[in-house]
């Protein structure tokens, strides 16, 4: 059974590294969602752990397993390729529900429609 | 010393990635708008995804895969039913 | 061949994931994948989706370095700005720019590339005016922001064209 404290010295470094550094950015992002005062930009806070720690982290998960069994195995690609493809309509989604909503209340600071009403066909 | 290194390494990273969550937990617990909530929802279980793979980095063990990859499918799902849910229905906070 | 495959990119894609989640090259491996490719890909055609043929492979190629290059750039940048804190709060608005994209496959990747680079957020586009209403995080000058959405468009166009 093999372990992770098995790796050769190099490959733990960059395992380490891209771990770490992942979960910061992640980190990052959700200190974002904290802070951030309005809804409009909260919505760029999660792309961080979406684009970045997702990237860096399987990057990780790759290098660590393909060391460990010496041979490639690249199924972490699905993950990055999955998160990669459905954060942004999930967040393009949220988006519009918002503007929808804050539409409906009339808040203030939210640009208006932009389609004029429609007119009325010629007869 | 150098096992030290790895274990403390990703030990620090989990606990990083545990942070991101609570937060992430908060905004969905205090969120003042339903939309928000949401957002602090996608955002738990993408960080959930990310700490189920460094626990299969820290075990070297593959099944912890498959279980981040069900967890990205199924958090999709639901965020994009709840965002759907907001276009159309009727909520009451 | 369009009979069978009516999304060739569709069905080598579906037979990829197929084979990457099998974790095996296996010729039974490989047939159930192209069964099941050629199926799903019959069963896309019902949904009658607009078809594009994206041309120029190198195109792309330098398409894709460009967006990963942003994203690693903007990346960097939202950090710093979240990072920065309480004591100067991120300029955030909304833009509005227009576009000229008839293609409704390269307008799903434009959207899909905007939303995914931290820092700038799709939000709507009017079809009849063609113009596109984004949100910004950080605005230190909106020439730049809608330059870069340009940029993008002009890529997409010779992609798509």
């Amino acid at each position: 059974m093999s372990h992770v404290t098995d790796l050769p010295v190099w490959a733990a470094i960059l395992v380490c590294g891209l771990t770490v550094l992942g979960a910061a950015i992640a980190l990052i992002g959700s200190v974002g969602l904290l802070r951030f005062t309005s809804f409009y930009e909260r919505l760029h806070a999660p792309t961080l752990a979406t684009s970045g720690g997702v990237l860096l982290i399987c990057t990780a998960s790759i290098i660590c397993f393909a060391v460990l069994q010496s041979r490639w195995v690249f199924h972490e690609i699905l993950i990055i390729v999955f998160v990669l493809v459905t954060t942004p309509m999930t967040l393009m989604l949220l988006g519009q529900a918002a503007l929808y909503r804050d539409r409906v209340e009339e808040k203030h600071g939210v640009p208006l429609k932009q389609r004029p009403p429609r007119e009325e066909p010629v007869e | 010393m150098m096992e030290l290194t790895i274990i403390w390494s990703i030990l620090i990273a989990q606990i990083m990635l545990g942070l991101a969550m609570a937060f992430a937990f908060y905004r969905m617990v205090r969120g003042p708008r339903a939309q928000d909530r949401i957002l602090g929802l996608d955002t738990l279980y993408i960080n959930a995804m990310l700490m189920l793979l460094t626990f299969g980095i820290r075990t070297a063990n593959s099944i912890y895969f498959e279980s981040a990859l069900i967890v990205a499918l199924i958090g999709f799902v639901s965020s994009i039913a709840f965002g759907k849910f907001l276009m159309r229905g009727e909520i009451i906070e | 061949m369009r009979t069978w495959f009516p999304y060739p990119l569709l069905s080598a894609g579906l037979l990829a994931i197929w084979l990457l989640l099998n974790q095996s090259v296996a010729p039974g491996t490989i047939l159930m994948g192209s069964v099941l490719a050629t199926g799903l890909g019959w069963v896309t055609l019902k949904l009658g989706l607009a078809r594009s043929h994206p041309r120029r492979v190198l195109l792309m190629l330098r398409f894709g370095f460009t967006i990963a290059l942003d994203i690693i750039r903007s990346n960097l940048a939202v950090a710093a700005v979240i990072l920065r804190g309480r004591r100067r709060p991120p300029n955030s608005g909304f833009l509005t720019v227009d576009i000229d994209l008839d293609d409704e496959n390269a307008l799903a990747l434009l959207a899909c590339v905007m939303t995914a680079t931290p820092g700038t957020a799709w939000l709507e586009y009017d079809r009849l005016r063609k113009s596109l209403l984004f949100h910004v995080l950080d605005m230190e000058n909106e020439r730049v922001w809608i330059d870069t959405v340009k940029r993008y468009e002009a890529a997409l166009k010779e992609i798509f064209g």
